[in-house]
This record gives C-alpha cells, structure tokens and sequence, in this order.
C-alpha cells in the first residue's frame, strides 16, 4: 500500500493522442511548479498525429529528485483502448480517474486501488456547444478534478489560463468554465483533498521549466551562429524551431524587416550537413540539428569535415534504433556511432548534456570547440531531455563572453606572413591556421577530401599522409581538457564502489545513489560530459573495484568506448542497462546495482 | 574593400584587364587530366572569363564535386580558395558559403555523373532555391574518373567503349533546369571558346542560379565512333541558337543592335548581355519557347547551344531569405547576442 503523501507521488495521464491533452497536462504540471513544487514531466508519445495512445507522467517531488520513480499513485485514464494496462500500472493504494459517462463495471477487479468515476463527457456535452470545444474541454474539466484532489491553488490555475490565452477572453472564460465543472464535482462527490496532495513550497525560486530543444535553440542564438541547416526529424525539430523563434524575434532588423541570420530547411541530411560545413568553411557559426537516422545519412560529410579540418556543429537528439525504430521513443544509443562517425580513422568531439540548461551551455561550448578544433563537434541530448520540460535554474547568460573564433588570419596577419600553409603546426598546438575566403590573396589554398600534406597540397605519399593524420589524432586528444569536465559526487562514506553514467540518466542515478546509501551501499559517482575523455575519467575507474555504467542502450555503449579509449580493466565495469525506449527510473538503477552488488558478495 | 592583389612580373605587351592582372594571373596548378581531354578547355575559358572581368581571385570561390571534371577546379584561379567537396554534394556546400558570404562570386564545377546521377537531388534543389552561383557542368556521358562507365546523361543508342550500347532514356540537364525554374541556363561546348567564354561571363554576372551544361569529350573513354558525347558528333550536330555576349556596366553600350539581335538583357549591377538570334534562334527570356526549341532540338537530335533561358526577375536565395546585404560572416558577435537582461526577460514565459 502506498502510504499518505504530501508533495511525493506521480500522477499519470493516458489521453489519446490530437485530443488537446497536452496543453491541460502542461497547465496541471506548471500549476504545481508554481505553487513552489518541484515536479518532473515526462510525455510518452506515439508516432502519430492522432488516434494512437499517448501519456504524460507528472511526478510531484518535493525532494527535489529529477528523475522517474516508476511508481504511478493517480492515474487519468482517458483513453479506453488503455484502460487495463492502465489500471495495472498504478500502486497499490493508487486511484484511478475516469470518465464514467459510459461505466465499466470491471475496474473494480482491483480490490487495492480506488476508483473514483467523473462523467466528463456528459457535463462537457451539456455544457459546451461546439462540438471541438466538447471534446477540448474535457481536459480542462479533468485538469479541474485533479485540482480538487490534490488540492491545487485556484488562483494559481487561472493565472495560468490566463498567460495561456492571453489575447483571447472568450477561451479563458470557456477554459475556467472546464475547470470549474470539475473541481465542483469532485467537491461534491469525493473527500477531497486526497491522502495525494500538493502543499505549497518555495523550491521553484529561480528556476524554470524549459525542455532541451529550446534550450538549445536558444545557446545557439547566444553562441552568434548565423546560419542553420536541417531536415525535418522527430526528436530535433523543435530544437530548430526554438532558433527559429527566438531569431524572428531578436534577429530581424526592426526598419527594414532584414534577417540577421540564414535557416535553410535541407532537401536531407546529407544537404543540411553540405550547408553547414560551406557556411564554417566561409566564417559564420553554423550548425544541424537532427537524430540518429540523421547522422547516418551525414557520415560522409563528417569525415570530409574531419580531414579538412572545418568546424561543424551538430545536435543528435537521440532515438531508438536501429533503423526508423521507435522515433518518439528516448535512448542514448548512438554514443558509438558519433564517437568515430564516417568512414576511415575517425574520431570526434561529443558534448553529453543532462539537462536543458546544460543543452543551453553546451550548444555555446560546441561551437567554441568547433572552431577551437576546426573539426565536428556532437552535442548527444536524447528525447527525454530534448522534448521534456525540465525544472532546471534559470539560464544565466556572461556578458563578457566572447565566441573563441578559433586560429583564423585576418588580412593584415596575412600581409604580414610569407606564405601561408593551411595544414602546417605553427605553434605546436597541433592546431593549424585557417583562412576565410575572399579575405587575401596570400590566404587562398584548396580544400579537399582527398589526401593532403601539411602545406595544403595535394598527396599520395605515405609519410606525408601519415604526419598529417597523426596531427589530427594529436589535435583530438588534446581536446580532452577543453570539453566540459565530469561531474563527480562523493559519498562521505568510504566506499570502493561506484557509478559512471552520462546526460539525462542523470535524476535516476542520482537518486538510486542515495536511496542505497541509505541502504548500506555508498557509492561515488562521475558523470562524464564529454569525449574524448580527460584524465579524471580514467584515474576515477582506477581508483574503485568495481564501477557500475549506467546508459540507456543495448550494447554497453559508453563501456566500450570506456575500454576502448582508456586502459581500464574489463572486469571493473559492470553494465546497467535500460533500453526500452522510456525515460530512466531511479528504481531500476537502484534495483540493478543492489542486484549486482549482492551477487558480488556472494561470489 | 581594398585591393591586395599584386600582379606578377610580367612581359610586355601581355594584355592586361583592369585590375592591371595578365591571363596568367588567372591560371592554377597543372592539370593532370589526359591530353586532350575536353575539361582542359572549359578550365582555359573559365580562367579567361574571369580575367575578362576583372574579378579580384580572392574574391572567387570555386566549389566541385568528385571526379576529372571537379578537380579542374585547382587548375584555374590558384588565388582563389578551392573546396573540393564529396562525390555529388557540392552544391549544399555551395549553398551554406553563398550564405555566410554574399560578396563574393562563387563557380561550382561538376560532371555528369557528380551532378546527374549521386548528386541529383542536390542539383535540382540549387537551382529551386535560386542561390547566386555558377554551376559549370562538364558533360562527357561517362565516368571519366572510374574509368567508363555510363552516365546518366548518355544518350539511347551512344556505345561504350567496348561496344555496348546505352538503353535507358538521358537526363538532360537543360531542360530539367527549365523544369525546375533555373534562372540562366545554357548550353556550350569545349571546343567553341568563342561561344563559352561570353557565357560564362554571363552567367557569373548573373544574379542566381546559373548552369552552363558544356559538352566535354572523354578521349579517353567516350570519344570512340558510335558515342554520342565525342568531338566528332558533338561538332556535326552541334546546333547554335542564341548568341550571348556580356557587357559590363563602365563600358558605354548604348544599345546598338544589329538584325538578328534582341533586346539586351540588363542584369543587376548593370551590366548587359547581348543576344544574338542564329538560325532558328527564340527568345531566351521566353521559357516557353526555350522548352519548345529544345523538345523540337531533341527530336532532331540536334544538340541545341547557346544561351537558352534567362530571367532577371527572379529573386535570389539571400532576397527569399530576406537577409541583409551585409555578409552574415561579418555581422559582428555584439549585434548577434541578445545579451543577459534579454535572457532573463525571455524565461518569463518558462515560469
Ligand atoms: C560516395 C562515392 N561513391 C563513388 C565514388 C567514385 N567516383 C569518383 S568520380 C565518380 C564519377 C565521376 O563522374 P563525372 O562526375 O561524370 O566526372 P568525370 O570524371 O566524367 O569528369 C565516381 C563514381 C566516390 N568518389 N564517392
Ligand atoms: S578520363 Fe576522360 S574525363 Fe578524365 S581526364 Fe581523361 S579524358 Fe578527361
Ligand atoms: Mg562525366
């Protein structure tokens, strides 16, 4: 039985997808967050633009945790294709809402839970004329039962409404109206609020519920790129639409209505990927979102962009593959793919971002380090982070901040110099100077895929082929202290044990850490946040016995580029896996490592 | 913008444009393509066309593809930056620099099999979106670069090397440009410098996309009896229509024009072209009548050259993208960062 809880517990929500649910899931979620409450938000959602069954999942957390429990207390079951599997997820003690308009009788084969029955569709129907509006309102009349239920602030809720439809009266009038027949019918009919309840808190105080697309969309606004290419893919367009939105607005000369900016949607990948490694290689940030079908199509590119060392930034907002897969579903699964994208001795520069603030930060930083390292840079964010709303601390912006442009020449450097060499070591950095087009005579070379020499020519020579590809593998590793440094928490217990994991695995881990300290079982833990790895990586492996990887694909991704890339031992990492394409738990982090840290005792 | 350049020593009496640069100053590495080979040619009169107009060769940029035709673009213009981008992709790369930089004047050199056949989609998608390039096609119906195989420009009938004949219908890269909305298309030939030069001149001065298909014989693998693309038959069929002749803005052109001619074409930064009908020549202007000529050219197997569409009117990528005039590339970082305060007014609506 789950107990009586304040501020603690997940309310999930079964619509059917192009119902307008999600606007009143939002407003349920952003109510609680304003009353003080942190709440975590997850929406399960189809391929599909209606008809299929989709689900949100809020979960109230008072202590702050920013991951899924895997519990579900409250459970809005509208959609009667899901019905059963919905009651069979909820706890025990759980309640179940529904419309009952059309009653089913067979809920009460669950003798732990309680049913609590709304005729929606009917108030709704002699309510409201319009036939949409019939079905529209539905949500907000449910969003009404909730918050008698929970006991959710009014005010709050109107206020909401109100910034929702700012310019239109007559809809916050019919929405209130919603709300209203449902919070009065739950007044009446049930005792209110229940054991489940939301009390007001002052934990929101400088944050804010934004989701890693526009997150990103906005870094990239910040980080000056000028020009975007992209194809339409599930999870990354928003992350365009967010720079889209945010350079219509701040972007567009305010006399003569001219941009500031170039955003051209690709005939595909291969395009978007051709753009933007032509607007670097011409001197503006540029940059692509896309997903992992994506990449695929751009590997290509991503070697030509290697070898000729040209910056290029792109975004993989990760799906489940293999193939088309399950696009509306969250996974890290292309860590490997990215790691050494295209054809030939690859390596490259990855960003693993956790949240959306982090997805803001890193989207600046991928493009200091794209033109830093004159080669591509992946930002790998997933569904979870990229397309949820996240409570994270206000994005904070330096106004010192300048773009590291990277080694390019101007002209008056140019007229200094007696030749210009694209490819040579000047300064023993590994990183050679580059030249923009158009700038002078003297900075004039070609560009090319195939094989060159350190002064930019053309070759078929081995050593020279060799010198310059050892550079470029000089030029990587050295990246390693540049890109974002691991998170590491300690346990004030002495342990041997611990946790590696990377982006939005995160709010899990972090819980299920405390969660088995509490147990008896502390462990340390690293979060890494960028490839290749930089020494602390390594030395925290060597430091523990046993370190338990957490990520969210089939084949130990991250462990092997673990072993791959330091001098680990394979016996040290044990894999935690979770692929089925749903945002990570803390319990199943928690039941993993508990599991597997017994059978170790026991060995 | 000031000029850098510095001619080299040069001989006397060795003619010299404008910026005071000789034909010299225009040429690029040494071609490593077989003796003969038409692409050779096509090279010479680009280096020509560029020198007839003064352009500075820092202020080119040459983008290509993969195969002999797209690595002609190191053996002109050498003070020129070069991309040599992958097999069939070159216009997306050309499109993204077009876009970070509107200043400068950009050629793209493919073939048939870079632009007909891997390259497709992105070629026809150049040219919907009206970016303000170039785009010199050397068509020689094979593969030079792997050795002979069949392009997608051969015709029905024309022979391999080795005998066998060609059985699926041509893509004709004219008329699918006029399909698909191309604002300057013509058609030139490796052999007829008289011809080319002038249109690649225009076409540079043009404002949007522009694609000259220049037939380019392969000696080394299509220039047999039997083939379609060889010198041979490209002379005996060869069919001109429409004689285009640039004429930059500083000269006086008071519009003088002989029987045979058409109204000239006044181009953006005023410049001219000058049209001259032959034989069965039509109006260029007129796509219409452009696709009619060259169905009816088809038909009789006659290879149909010249300039054969021109609209001025069109608006380019950078007007359809409503960007300023000023090269993205140098819009300094201050006007692009909306700065802090900005920043926290804008999470106003994340509460
Ligand atoms: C992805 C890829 N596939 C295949 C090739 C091999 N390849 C190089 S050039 C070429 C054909 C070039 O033909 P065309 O564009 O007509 O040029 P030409 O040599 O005839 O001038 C091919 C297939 C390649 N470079 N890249
Ligand atoms: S193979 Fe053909 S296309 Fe290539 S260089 Fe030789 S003649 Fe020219
Ligand atoms: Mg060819």
């Amino acid at each position: 039985m789950s107990a009586a809880s304040t501020n603690d517990f997940v309310i999930k929500l079964a619509n059917v997808n192009g119902t307008g649910s999600a606007s009143a899931n939002g407003l349920l979620m952003k109510a609680i967050f304003r009353m003080g409450v942190p709440v975590v938000g997850k929406n399960v959602f189809p391929s599909n633009i209606q008809g299929l069954p989709t689900w949100y999942e809020i979960r109230v957390t008072g202590d702050g945790y920013r991951g899924r429990s895997g519990d579900v207390h409250i459970m809005v079951a509208m959609n009667a294709e899901t019905y059963e599997q919905d009651l069979a997820e909820l706890s025990p003690g759980g309640f179940l809402i529904y419309d009952n308009t059309w009653p089913r009788p067979h809920f009460l084969s669950r003798k732990d839970v309680t049913v609590l029955g709304v005729p929606l569709a009917r108030m709704c129907n002699e309510a409201f004329k319009v036939a949409r509006s019939r079905i529209l309102m539905k949500n907000m009349a449910y969003v009404g039962v909730i918050a008698a239920l929970l006991d959710l602030d009014l005010h709050v809720l109107h206020g909401l409404v109100r910034d929702m439809f700012a310019s239109k009266a007559k809809l916050i009038d019919l929405n209130m109206q919603a709300i209203a027949l449902g919070f009065d019918y739950a007044k009446e009919n049930f005792s209110c609020p229940l054991c489940f309840r939301v009390e007001p808190m002052d934990k929101t105080k400088g944050k804010v519920m934004i989701d890693g697309n526009t997150a990103a969309g906005l870094g990239c606004v910040y980080a000056g790129a000028t020009f975007g290419a992209w194809y339409p893919i599930t999870p990354s367009t928003s992350l365009m639409d967010g720079f889209a939105k945010y350079c219509a607005q701040l972007r567009v000369d305010e006399d003569t209505g001219k941009h500031k900016y170039c955003i051209i949607q690709a005939e595909d990948e291969l395009a978007a990927a051709g753009m933007v490694i032509g607007a670097s290689w011409n001197g503006a940030r540029a940059f692509t979102p896309t997903s992992g079908p994506g990449i695929s199509l751009m590997s290509e590119f991503i070697g030509f962009a290697y070898y000729a060392e040209i910056p290029f930034v792109l975004f993989d907002i990760q799906r489940v593959g293999p193939s088309t897969g399950m696009p509306t579903r969250t996974q890290q699964c292309d860590i490997q793919l990215c790691a050494y994208a295209s054809h030939g001795d690859t390596r490259h520069i990855l960003l693993f971002p956790a949240d959306p603030g982090e997805c803001f930060e890193m989207a600046v930083q991928a493009h200091d380090l794209a033109e830093r390292f004159q080669t591509p840079v992946f930002v790998l964010s997933d569904i979870d982070i990229g397309m949820n709303d996240w409570m994270v601390d206000e994005l904070s912006w330096d106004d010192s901040y300048q773009p590291d442009r990277g080694k390019v020449l101007s002209a008056e450097q140019l007229e200094k110099i007696e030749k210009f060499h694209r490819y040579l070591d000047v300064d023993g950095d590994h990183i050679p100077y580059r030249t923009l087009p158009g700038v002078h005579p003297k900075g004039a070379y070609f560009t090319r895929g195939s094989g060159h020499n350190k002064w930019g020519g053309y070759t078929e020579d081995g050593q020279e082929y060799k010198e310059l590809v050892d550079r470029l593998r000089l030029k990587w590793a050295s990246s390693a202290d540049h890109v974002p440094a691991p998170v590491i928490i300690k346990s004030e217990k002495k342990t041997n044990c611990a946790i590696l994991s990377l982006g939005s695995c995160d709010g899990a881990v972090v819980e299920a850490r405390d969660r088995l300290e509490a147990k008896g079982l502390p462990l340390n833990y690293m979060r890494v946040r960028g490839f290749p790895f930089c020494s602390e990586v390594e030395n925290f492996i060597q430091n523990h016995e046993q370190v338990y990887v957490v990520e969210q694909n089939r084949d130990a991704q991250l462990l092997n580029l673990l072993l791959a890339e330091t001098r680990v031992k394979r016996k040290k990492l044990l894999s935690v896996l979770h692929y089925s394409g749903e945002p990570l738990d803390y319990r199943f982090v928690f039941d993993e490592i508990l599991k597997a840290s017994e059978m170790r005792k026991s060995a | 913008m000031t000029s850098f350049v510095k001619p080299r020593i040069r001989r006397k009496n060795q003619p010299v444009n404008e910026l005071g640069l000789t034909r010299a100053d225009y040429e690029g590495a040494m071609s490593t393509l077989c003796a003969g080979c038409g692409h050779d040619s096509v090279t010479a009169s680009m280096a020509r066309a560029f020198f007839r107009l003064s352009i500075e060769p820092h202020r080119a940029v040459k983008v290509s593809g993969i195969g002999c035709s797209s690595k002609t673009t190191a053996y002109f213009l050498r003070e020129s930056h070069g991309n040599n981008t992958v097999h069939g992709r070159m216009p997306s790369v050309a499109t993204g620099a077009a876009a970070a930089n509107s200043s400068l004047t950009y050629i793209g050199v493919s073939g048939d099999g870079d632009s007909l056949s891997i390259g497709l989609g992105q070629f026809v998608h150049a040219m919907r979106r009206n970016v303000n390039m170039l785009y010199v096609l050397e068509n020689n119906g094979v593969y030079g670069l792997t050795k002979g195989q069949f392009s997608a420009s051969a015709d029905i009938g024309s022979l391999a090397k080795k005998g066998a004949p060609n059985e699926q219908p041509p893509i004709d890269p004219v008329s699918l440009a006029l399909s698909v909305g191309a604002t300057f298309v013509a058609r030139g030939f490796s052999g007829d410098r008289e011809q080319l030069v002038p249109l690649i001149e225009a076409g540079l001065k043009h404002k949007g996309f522009g694609l000259i298909d220049v037939i380019s014989p392969c000696v080394s693998f299509n220039d047999h009896k039997g083939s379609t693309k060889s010198y041979a038959h490209t002379y005996k069929y060869y069919h001109k229509s429409v004689h285009a002749d640039f004429v930059p803005p500083s000269k006086d052109i008071k519009v003088k024009y002989d029987e045979g001619e058409m109204m000239p074409v006044e181009l953006h930064d005023g410049g001219v072209i000058r049209l001259r009908k032959l034989e069965r020549g039509f109006d260029p202007r007129d796509r219409a009548a452009a696709t009619m000529a060259l169905a009816k050219a088809q038909q009789n197997k006659e290879i149909l050259t010249g300039l054969i569409h021109i609209d001025e009117s069109h608006p380019d990528m950078h007007e359809l993208n409503r960007m300023e005039e000023r090269p993205l590339n140098e819009i300094p970082y201050a006007e692009l960062n909306p700065g802090a305060a900005k920043l926290a007014e804008l999470q106003k609506n994340f509460r």
